[in-house]
């Protein structure tokens, strides 16, 4: 464990010579590592603990998923609008700022959309309840009036547009910039010779899109879209800001009574919660922890692969 | 580039001959369709059909591209007019990316000048009930709990990163750096009811302090400052070390006196970042520091009041008359934003004036 006496270091390859410091630098190094995986252990823990008596008291088990199912679905509902809106939308920036823009303002205008996650989600939430809302209200009149036939409109339409169709908008945008972003990052490093053949051989731009850069950034626009999926599903702020939520499980996307979502319907209870509320909500947080949990491991182990498949290709 | 490579070639087909026999539309006859189509649109939305800004836009840019696309497969063919519908899709996704950017902040900043004022950064809300106070209250916790946040997170980010990039073989490597991937992802009201499970188990159920706002947000900024700490440190050139390894110096003064200073300006500017990134989370800091009226110092002991949970709570509770608590929400809006844009620009300075000479 003492220093090393000079033959010996000789020996030893570079940067690997024996120090006292050397040990207890790497040890401090490897001790901060280890708090993450005992804070994320930590995480699980602590709210299955604090999670578990709801599964014990007088409701059980299945109170408690009558309990959350709403909540669930809401939560499931919101971010599958969101994923819909976002994906499309982030491609086409994506495309935009790596295909079509002139390189010299193709970086200011990526760092456009990046401040679009710059904005805290409680000031986009605002935003939401007060400007986005109202102004989709003669929207959603229009929808309720025409296309009441479609269950996703069925009506009455909201006064105050705090629906759940505002609500997937809003976590739209909230997405948009991490989407647009790992997108961006895949169709800039489209092969470039590929692309070139392509348009030489007489293809039009967006044939040479569809045909090189699509393909090759499509395991890249799925991770892309779980993760923005993972950042959906556990917003919060804005969905308690925006959404008016007095009702349980509906799909009609423009109506004043819908199912808030696990992470708004924490926010909103926890303040005035006491005694065994308190769990009910820990465990749904724990629900959600996991579902979060699940989908971003999936799209990470896409990315993997895409990155694999990208670089044979 | 496309047309050039076009007209090269020998027509094939119909609808390649027509692109080039049948006339290609100038730049300005493009334009001109859109701007005539544009027209038809806001005639129509304005005052004909009598609808708001968003309502229009939504009416007024599908005929703007169902135009401009038909006007192109009259003159110029499928092809070229496919193209063109695509290349419309995908101007509007970055404009109606930047629409709500551009609304927000105006928004926030129409909304918010009304309560801007000095009463507002000088006075707390204690005892106030309608008009007046201000979030003097709520800017000192969030100033103090975000830092309590970095000096938590910024030590532990960083030798988690060095012990990444200049120590990690291995296992538990590989473990940390797909924890620090899922750490990412963990929603903000998951690390607030996780320092509210940890600290209960000590001070009973209705524990609420800042330290424990700043423990949440340790959770959600840790993984930012690692990933970046992590990038600078990879771009840090091997022949740095490698000089120095050659020197004789040990691998542990290596990374901190070489390593880390080369790394400085991006680290300082990623920890920046990460803090404007946790500096507007809201739901932990409802869960675990709650919110009070009162100026409070003491990190360690009763309620804390920040910017966005004043945000919050004043614009859902507003109380009686509404008007002044919804001012006060914007005026904290606003602030927020400001702070959060500041720290943005000061990262953005640091990286660029601080930046290492590289040859």
């Amino acid at each position: 464990m003492a220093v090393a006496t000079p033959p010996q270091s000789k020996t030893l390859p570079i940067g690997r010579t024996r120090h006292r410091g050397d040990t207890i630098f790497s040890w401090i190094a490897r001790a901060a590592g280890l708090v993450i995986v005992i804070v994320l252990a930590g995480v699980a823990l602590f709210l299955i603990f604090e999670g578990a008596p709801v599964l014990t008291a007088e409701s059980g088990v299945s109170g408690f998923l009558s309990y959350v199912w709403p909540l669930l679905f809401g939560t499931l509902l919101s971010s599958a609008i969101a994923l819909i809106v976002a994906t499309p939308l982030a491609i086409g920036i994506a495309l935009f700022v790596t295909q079509y823009a002139p390189p010299k303002v193709a970086a200011p205008f990526g760092y456009l959309v990046d401040l679009l996650a710059a904005v805290p989600s409680v000031v986009i939430g605002l935003w939401g309840a007060n400007y986005l809302g109202k102004h989709l209200v003669p929207v959603y009149q229009w929808l309720g009036a025409h296309l009441s036939w479609i269950p996703l409109f069925a009506g009455p339409s909201s006064a105050t547009g705090r629906t759940m169709m505002t609500a997937g908008l809003v976590l739209a945008i909230m997405i948009l910039p991490i989407v647009t972003a790992l997108c961006r990052e895949v169709f800039r490093q489209a092969p470039r010779l590929q692309k070139e053949a392509a348009l030489a051989l007489g293809a039009t731009r967006w044939e040479m899109l569809r045909s090189v850069v699509l393909p090759f950034g499509r395991s890249g626009i799925i991770s892309a879209t779980l993760l923005g999926l993972g950042r959906a599903l556990g917003e919060t702020m804005a969905v308690a800001l925006v959404l008016s939520t007095s009702g349980g499980v509906t799909f009609n996307l423009i109506g004043s009574a819908n199912p808030s979502t696990v992470a708004a319907n924490v926010a909103l209870k926890f303040p005035e919660s006491t005694g065994i509320d308190v769990n009910r909500l820990i465990a749904t947080g724990l629900v959600l922890f996991v579902i979060t949990f699940l989908v971003n491991v999936v799209g990470r182990v896409v990315v993997r692969r895409g990155g694999e498949v990208g670089a044979g290709g | 580039m496309s047309a050039d490579v076009l007209e090269l070639e020998r027509p094939r087909g119909d609808a390649l001959a027509r692109a080039l026999q049948g006339g290609q539309m100038s730049r300005t006859a493009v334009w001109g369709v859109v701007a005539f189509t544009l027209a038809v649109g806001i005639v129509l939305t304005f005052p004909v059909l009598h609808i708001g800004p968003v309502a229009a836009v939504l009416v007024t840019a599908p005929i703007v591209i169902v135009g401009t696309w038909a006007v192109s497969r009259a003159v110029e063919g499928a092809r070229r007019a496919t193209d063109r519908l695509v290349t419309m899709l995908v101007m509007t996704s970055f404009a109606l990316a930047v629409a709500p950017l551009v609304s927000v902040l105006w928004t926030v900043v129409q909304n918010g000048l009304a309560r801007f004022d000095t009463q507002f950064f000088t006075s707390d809300m204690r005892g106030v009930i309608g008009e007046g106070g201000g979030a003097l209250h709520a800017i000192m916790g969030t100033l103090l709990i975000t830092s309590a946040t970095a000096v938590i997170s910024v030590p532990i980010g960083i030798l988690t990163a060095i012990y990444l990039v200049e120590y990690g073989r291995g296992a538990l490597a590989r473990w940390i750096t797909m924890l620090v991937d899922v750490m990412t992802g963990i929603p903000s009201i998951v690390a607030g009811l996780f320092a509210f499970a940890l600290f209960r188990i000590f001070f009973g159920p209705a524990i609420r302090f800042g330290i424990g706002g700043a423990v949440a947000l340790s959770v959600m900024m840790i993984p930012i400052v690692v990933r970046t700490t992590e990038e600078m440190l990879r771009i840090v050139p091997n022949d740095l070390r490698e000089a120095s390894y050659a020197l004789g110096v040990p691998k542990w003064r290596t990374v901190v006196q070489v390593v880390l200073p080369a790394a400085a300006s991006g680290i300082s500017a990623g920890v920046i970042v990460a803090v404007a990134r946790i500096i507007g989370e809201t739901a932990p800091l409802l869960i675990i520091a709650g919110a009070t009226t009162n100026l409070n110092f003491n990190l360690f002991s009763g309620r804390m009041a920040t910017l966005p949970v004043f945000t919050f709570s004043s614009y859902a509770q507003p109380g009686f008359p509404p008007e002044a608590a919804k001012d006060r929400a914007w005026a904290a809006a606003l602030t927020l934003m400001l702070l959060v844009m500041i720290l943005n620009l000061v990262a953005r300075l640091i990286a660029r004036l601080l930046a290492p000479k590289t040859a």
